[in-house]
C-alpha cells in the first residue's frame, strides 16, 4: 500500500511481527540506539539528522531510546526494607494493531501492513503536520527537522527481507547488536514462535493497554529480586583469600610479620 | 503541549471568521452591496489567513493538498476538505449579495452548515487524541462551537443575540477549566500503566534516555508559563467574555460611539480568545511526558 489510499487500519494483517524486550535482562548500555541510528540514518528513507551535534545544545532524531526507572518495591513482613531496583527500559515503536498514528495522519503517509503488520511512513507523501506523533502515546514518532518528515521505526524492514545480507543479520539491527540478548524478533500473531512462547512463559506485557492501542511489542518484566543479598552469594568465595594457609616462604613470611609488633588486620 | 504560535492564530481567526460565515450564511445581517463586501472580506481575511497560518507548522508544505485524500479516517483531512467547501459555496453566496443584491436563501444555509463543520472539524483534531486527556472530551468540540459562533454574532453586530452566546460561551470555558485540571489523574494513565511496572512498587523516572533535549520533548512536554496559568485565565476570561459583554451592553448612543465600542469588544473578544487558545495547549499534559518524569 503505496500511497494513493486511504489510511484505514487492517482488519487483521498475515503476521505480526514485532520486538520482545525483556526487562530483566537489559543492561542499559544503549548500544540499540547506537545502531539503530547508524543503520536507519543510511538506509530507508531520510537520514535521522542531528541540530547541533557537537555545540552547546545537541538534539537529534532517534527511533529507539532507553530509559531507566527505579521501582521501589512497599515493605511487607518478609521485606521490611526492600531495596529500589534499576530497570532499563528501551522503547521504539510497539507497532500497535490499533495504531492510532495511523488513522489520524491527513495523507495517507502513514500506513501499517497487511502483510507482517509494520507500520511504516512514506516519506514522499508526509507532510510534516506532526499529528501522527501526537497521537502516539508512547514517543515512538520524531519529526526530523533537517527532512521535515516523521521518522519512525521500520523494524528494519530494509534488513528482515534483504536477501543481500547473510542470514543472522535478517533481523531488526537493535535486535542483532544487542549484547545482552534482551532484544528478539519474530512473529507475535504465530502462538508457536520462539516470542509468543517466550512471551507466555515469562507473562509478557502491553504497556499502557487503557489506551486501546494493542500494541505488537511486548515487554517481559524484570524476574523478582526480593533477595538481593542471596543473589550476590555466588560470587561471595571468589572475593576471599586465594591462599589462608601458605607454606615454604610465604609461610614463613606470614610467621616472621606476625611477629612484628603493630599487630594485624 | 508546545503552543505553537501558527496554530493558536490559526483556531482563534479561522474560528471567528467560519463564525461569522455561518452568521451570514444565514443572512444576519441581510447586508448588499459594499457593507456586504466589507463583512465578506473580515470573514474570508480572518478564516483563510488563519488556514495559511496552520499551513507554517508543516515540515514540507508544499505537499499540503494531498491532505485532502484521507476523509474516511483523518480529522484534519475532513477539516481541509470542509474549509474549502466552506469557503467556495460562502464564496457563491457572497457573489449573489455583494453584485447581485439578492440572498440565494438554501445556499446560505449550506454555506452556513459548512462554516460550522469546519470549527467541529477542527475541534474534533484535538477531541479525538486519546494521548491529551485535557482534549479528550466532549467539552472540547462545544467549547470551540460556542466560541466560534459567539465571535461570528459579536462580529456580524447580532445585538440582541451576542450577549447570550457570550455568555453560554464563558460558561464553557469555565465548565472545561474546570473539567480539565482533573482530566490526567483522572485518565487512569501514569507512571505505572506507561512502563508496566506499577504492580511492583512505585515508579520514578530515574534517568532520562539522553542529558539533551528532543523533539518529543519541545513538541509535548511544555511546561513553560504554567505558572502564569491562573493569572492568564482570568486575562483570557476578562479580555474575551467579560469586557465584550460590558461594552456592547454599555447603555449609549450615538451611531458612531456604539460601532466604536463594538470594534473594542470585538478586539477584545479576539485577544482573550488567543490567551485561552495559548492555555489550551501549554496546559495541555500529553501522556508522553510521563516517560520522562515531566508533568
Amino acid at each position: 500500500m503505496e500511497g494513493g489510499q486511504m489510511t484505514e487500519l487492517p482488519n487483521s494483517t498475515d503476521r505480526k511481527m514485532g520486538l520482545v524486550i525483556d526487562l530483566d535482562t537489559c543492561v542499559g548500555c544503549h548500544a540499540c540506539v547506537i545502531s539503530c541510528k547508524g543503520w536507519n540514518t543510511e538506509n530507508y528513507g531520510a537520514p535521522l539528522s542531528d541540530q547541533d551535534p557537537y555545540g552547546a545544545d545537541p538534539s537529534g532524531t532517534f527511533l529507539n531510546r532507553v530509559h531507566s526507572y527505579e521501582v521501589q518495591p512497599a515493605p511487607c513482613e518478609s521485606q521490611p526494607d526492600p531495596a529500589a531496583q534499576l530497570i532499563h527500559f528501551p522503547k521504539s515503536c510497539l507497532h500497535c494493531e490499533d495504531a492510532p498514528c495511523v488513522t489520524v495522519c491527513p495523507t495517507g503517509a502513514s500506513y501499517k501492513r497487511t502483510e507482517d503488520g509494520i507500520v511504516l511512513v512514506n516519506e514522499d507523501h508526509c507532510i510534516g503536520c506532526g499529528l501522527c506523533a501526537w497521537a502516539c502515546p508512547y514517543g515512538a514518532r520524531e519529526l526530523d527537522l533537517a527532512a521535515g518528515v516523521m521518522k519512525k521505526c521500520t523494524l528494519c524492514v530494509d534488513r528482515i527481507y534483504n536477501e543481500n545480507l547473510p542470514e543472522e543479520d535478517r533481523i531488526p539491527s537493535c535486535v542483532r547488536t544487542c549484547p545482552a540478548g534482551a532484544r528478539h524478533f519474530g512473529d507475535l500473531g504465530d502462538p508457536d514462535s520462539d516470542v509468543s512462547k517466550l512471551v507466555a512463559e515469562r507473562g509478557g506485557i502491553d504497556l499502557m493497554p487503557e489506551m486501546g492501542t494493542k500494541p505488537v511489542n511486548k515487554y517481559l518484566p524484570p524476574r523478582p529480586k526480593d533477595q538481593i543479598e542471596a543473589q550476590a552469594a555466588p560470587l561471595a568465595p571468589l572475593l576471599k583469600p586465594v591462599a589462608e594457609d601458605a607454606g615454604g616462604f610465604m609461610g614463613w613470611l606470614d610467621k616472621a610479620l606476625d611477629k612484628l609488633p603493630g599487630g594485624t588486620n | 503541549m508546545h503552543p505553537a504560535p501558527s496554530v493558536i492564530l490559526f483556531t482563534t481567526l479561522s474560528g471567528l471568521g467560519f463564525g461569522l460565515l455561518f452568521f451570514l450564511g444565514l443572512g444576519q445581517p441581510a447586508a448588499t452591496g459594499t457593507v456586504a463586501f466589507v463583512f465578506y472580506l473580515i470573514a474570508y481575511a480572518l478564516a483563510v489567513g488563519g488556514l495559511l497560518a496552520s499551513t507554517f507548522h508543516l515540515g514540507r508544505p508544499e505537499r499540503a493538498w494531498r491532505a485532502f485524500t484521507q476523509w474516511k479516517t483523518s480529522w484534519l483531512s475532513r477539516e481541509g476538505i470542509c474549509a474549502v467547501a466552506a469557503l467556495l459555496v460562502m464564496g457563491l453566496y457572497a457573489l449573489g449579495a455583494v453584485f447581485l443584491d439578492s440572498h440565494w436563501t438554501l445556499l446560505g444555509w449550506l454555506g452556513a452548515a459548512l462554516s460550522l463543520a469546519t470549527v467541529f472539524t477542527t475541534s474534533m483534531i484535538y477531541t479525538q487524541l486519546k494521548t491529551v486527556p485535557r482534549w479528550n472530551t466532549a467539552l472540547t468540540p462545544v467549547m470551540f462551537l460556542s466560541f466560534s459562533i459567539a465571535g461570528g454574532a459579536l462580529l456580524a453586530g447580532a445585538e440582541t443575540l451576542a450577549p447570550w452566546l457570550l455568555t453560554l460561551a464563558g460558561a464553557v470555558q469555565l465548565a472545561y477549566w474546570a473539567k480539565g485540571d482533573g482530566a490526567l489523574a483522572a485518565s487512569g494513565t501514569d507512571l505505572a500503566t506507561a512502563t508496566g511496572l506499577g504492580s511492583r512498587g512505585t515508579v520514578r523516572a530515574f534517568e532520562p534516555p539522553h542529558t539533551g533535549s528532543n523533539y518529543l520533548l519541545r513538541e509535548f512536554v511544555h511546561v513553560v508559563g504554567r505558572k502564569h496559568a491562573q493569572k492568564l485565565r482570568v486575562i483570557a476570561f476578562a479580555l474575551g467574555f467579560v469586557l465584550p459583554l460590558l461594552m456592547i451592553l454599555a447603555p449609549v448612543h450615538g451611531f458612531v460611539l456604539k460601532h466604536v465600542l463594538a470594534a473594542l469588544a470585538v478586539l477584545s473578544h479576539m485577544a482573550g480568545i488567543a490567551v485561552s487558545r495559548w492555555l489550551f495547549f501549554a496546559q495541555a499534559e500529553h501522556v508522553v511526558g510521563l516517560y520522562y518524569g515531566k508533568r
